[in-house]
């Protein structure tokens, strides 16, 4: 974990209020794993007074890549910069996916991704497919509409199966990402399950987990909560997990991936 | 201008209640974690003091989610003093403090006064540098609507029960949702505290118009950051006229400007809170800032600066 004034290297729209931006962070980018985060200062100012968390969404060489979405104040700021201006960024911060082991059982690898969370997913299927050539990747992207889908053609140069679902069906599945994966549906009990991985709204995680405990294949999701600090000292950020009775975990430390199975949703 | 070599380096150092501190910067408790949460970001060595989470007796699971939410330049939050309890803080976080060479301020916080008491007496003999009472509590004896810190009689009672607990350093840490604050301070002097530390946060809300739900899930929380500075900084004038012990001055502080202000304003020590979560190196920036400001202006010991505000004569 480190904090450094990162230099903005590629700032640019890649869809309706959806930007993509590189960031010169050897020293993050070296540590960073799938499901991390950076922590962005937007603006030396303020408001917006809190840091604003963003996936990491690739790492390449020197460099680091957000995908962000324009939702309110501070990505609004966020988009409005301009390459050679400088960030002050935390990071990598939290706990990203567990890549599945050589060894597991498992038949092949599920992402579902929703809207921009399809940002760590390719992170992850990058160094799945570095890890474990062998492994046969499906991804499962929803999104509104055509002009909001993203990252489609990344996943297929990986060598990717991609099916997309849009909500309006002006492309792929007419529905939701989750739908697609209820499609392909329930197994047989003698093949092995395949490991599922998902991030978007939690909507769509809920629903995703609760399709996991009743096919009962592993499936880890990244949550997304209101941050301060970002590495776990004020637990501003929890949510509710199994225990004795129940705990409360950090989503910016002890996640943001999290087993769907031990969450209390 | 040039700094004589001859010239000696500003005095930062302080002594708050007993306790030496290099600088008057310290991080205020619950914004800072128990320390561990921040040492790979930010020289720990170099702090005034750390004021660690408020622990209470048993292990607390705090609040229902969402418990924070940003507001004009402030933070609701509503945690509800989620910790680990004081035995799993004596065995697990304690020891990570002896690597460092920093005042540890243990904060503490009960249902009654009598848990305040037995918190006392379990952390004597432990290494730390003080006890900090927290006492934005509800008092459960009469009911879950008002805080220790609310009534002059409950605090007296609780600041003079612990006095007699521990000879530990005694400070106290008041509520500003009061309507005269510096009655409360003096209070506790009466019953022994060695230093008052205010403020906390104020009661604040935030409503989703959408939804109209409450956003934080208690509907209610404490309202910190640069929206309270003023509100803060008035306080502590305030109490720096009322009492003689040392007051450590929290609320808003982002910059060394900040600070200063508590300072002047009658503040031996300030505490960063929020302005950790913003940037991590807020307590740094402030001590260096602090430090500057002192080279420029001749001033050769931070203790001048205490209460040096400057009113118009009318
Ligand atoms: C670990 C993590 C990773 C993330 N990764 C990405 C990413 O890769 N790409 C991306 O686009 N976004 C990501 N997000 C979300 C992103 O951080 C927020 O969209 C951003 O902080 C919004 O800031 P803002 O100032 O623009 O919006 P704000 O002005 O803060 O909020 C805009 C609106 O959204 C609401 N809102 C904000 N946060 C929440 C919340 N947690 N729950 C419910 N409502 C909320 C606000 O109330 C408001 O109505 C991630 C979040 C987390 C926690
Ligand atoms: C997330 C959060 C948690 C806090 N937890 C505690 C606590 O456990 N005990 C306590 O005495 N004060 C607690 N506080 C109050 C701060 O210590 C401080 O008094 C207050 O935030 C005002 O200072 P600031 O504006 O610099 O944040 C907390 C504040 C925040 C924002
Ligand atoms: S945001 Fe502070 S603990 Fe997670």
């Amino acid at each position: 974990m480190v904090q450094i004034d990162a230099k903005i290297l590629v700032n640019e729209g890649i869809g309706p209020q959806r930007h993509k931006m590189a960031l010169y962070a050897p020293q993050i980018g070296r540590q960073a794993k799938p499901g991390q985060f950076i922590h962005v200062r937007v603006s030396n100012n303020f408001p917006p007074l809190l840091r604003r968390p963003f996936s990491i969404h690739r790492v390449e060489g020197q460099k680091i890549e957000i995908l962000y979405k324009v939702v309110g104040k501070g990505t609004e700021i966020l988009s409005e910069k301009k390459r050679g201006e400088y960030l002050d960024i935390l990071g990598p911060l939290g706990k990203g996916y567990r890549l599945p082991s050589a060894t597991s059982k498992i038949s092949d690898i599920i992402l579902v991704a929703g809207g921009t969370g399809v940002a760590s997913l390719l992170f992850l299927a990058e160094a799945i497919s570095v890890a474990n050539a062998e492994l046969s990747i499906l991804v499962l992207i929803g999104a509104k509409n055509r002009e909001e889908l993203l990252c489609e053609e990344d996943f297929r140069r990986l060598g990717c199966r991609v099916e997309v679902a849009t909500e309006n069906g002006s492309r792929g599945y007419k529905g939701l990402a989750s739908d697609l994966l209820e499609n392909y549906l329930p197994l047989s009990e003698d093949r092995p399950k395949p490991a599922v991985f998902a991030c978007g709204p939690s909507e769509m995680l809920k629903r995703i987990g609760k399709i996991s405990r009743k096919h009962r294949f592993p499936c880890q999701v990244s949550l997304e909560e209101r941050l301060a600090c970002g590495v776990g000292a004020c637990l501003g950020c929890v949510v509710k997990a199994k225990g004795s009775s129940y705990t409360y975990k950090r989503v910016c430390k002890d996640g943001p991936v999290f087993d769907a199975g031990e969450l209390i949703w | 201008m040039m700094q004589k070599a001859k010239d000696k380096p500003p005095n930062l150092g302080i002594e708050l209640a007993g306790i030496s501190l290099k600088n008057p910067v310290m991080v205020a408790s619950g914004t800072f974690g128990y320390g561990e949460e921040y040492a790979e970001l930010v020289d720990l060595n170099r702090l005034g003091a750390i004021v660690a989470k408020t622990i209470t007796l048993k292990p607390r699971l705090g609040n229902e989610p969402p418990r924070i939410v940003e507001t004009a330049s402030g933070v609701l939050n509503s945690i509800g003093l989620q910790n680990v309890g004081i035995d799993a803080f004596i065995n697990e976080k304690l020891p990570f403090f002896r690597e460092y060479d920093v005042p540890l301020i243990v904060s503490i916080a009960g249902d009654t006064i009598d848990e305040y008491v037995q918190l006392a007496k379990t952390l004597k003999g432990e290494e730390i540098s003080g006890l900090e009472l927290n006492l934005s509590c509800p008092n459960i004896k009469y009911g879950r609507k008002f805080m220790f810190a609310q009534d002059p009689k409950t605090t007296h009672q609780v600041v003079s029960r612990v006095r007699k607990a521990t000879s530990l350093p005694l400070m106290v840490k008041l509520s500003p949702n009061v309507t005269d604050i510096s009655s409360i301070a003096r209070v506790c002097e009466e019953a022994g505290a060695d230093g008052v530390s205010l403020i906390n946060t104020f009661t604040g809300m935030a409503i989703d118009i959408e939804s109209r739900k409450p956003i934080l899930r208690q509907i209610t929380g404490g309202l910190s950051g640069p929206a309270i500075k003023p509100i803060a900084l008035r306080m502590v004038y305030e109490v720096h006229r009322a009492v003689k012990i040392p007051i450590i001055g929290i609320g808003g502080i982002m910059t060394a400007g900040d600070a200063l202000e508590f300072i002047i304003a009658g503040a031996e020590a300030v505490a960063i809170g929020t302005g950790n979560f913003v940037d991590p190196l807020t307590p740094i920036k402030v001590i260096d800032g602090i430090r500057e400001y002192m080279i420029r202006n001749k001033i050769k010991d931070i203790k001048s600066m205490v209460g040096s505000l400057q009113c118009r004569k009318s």
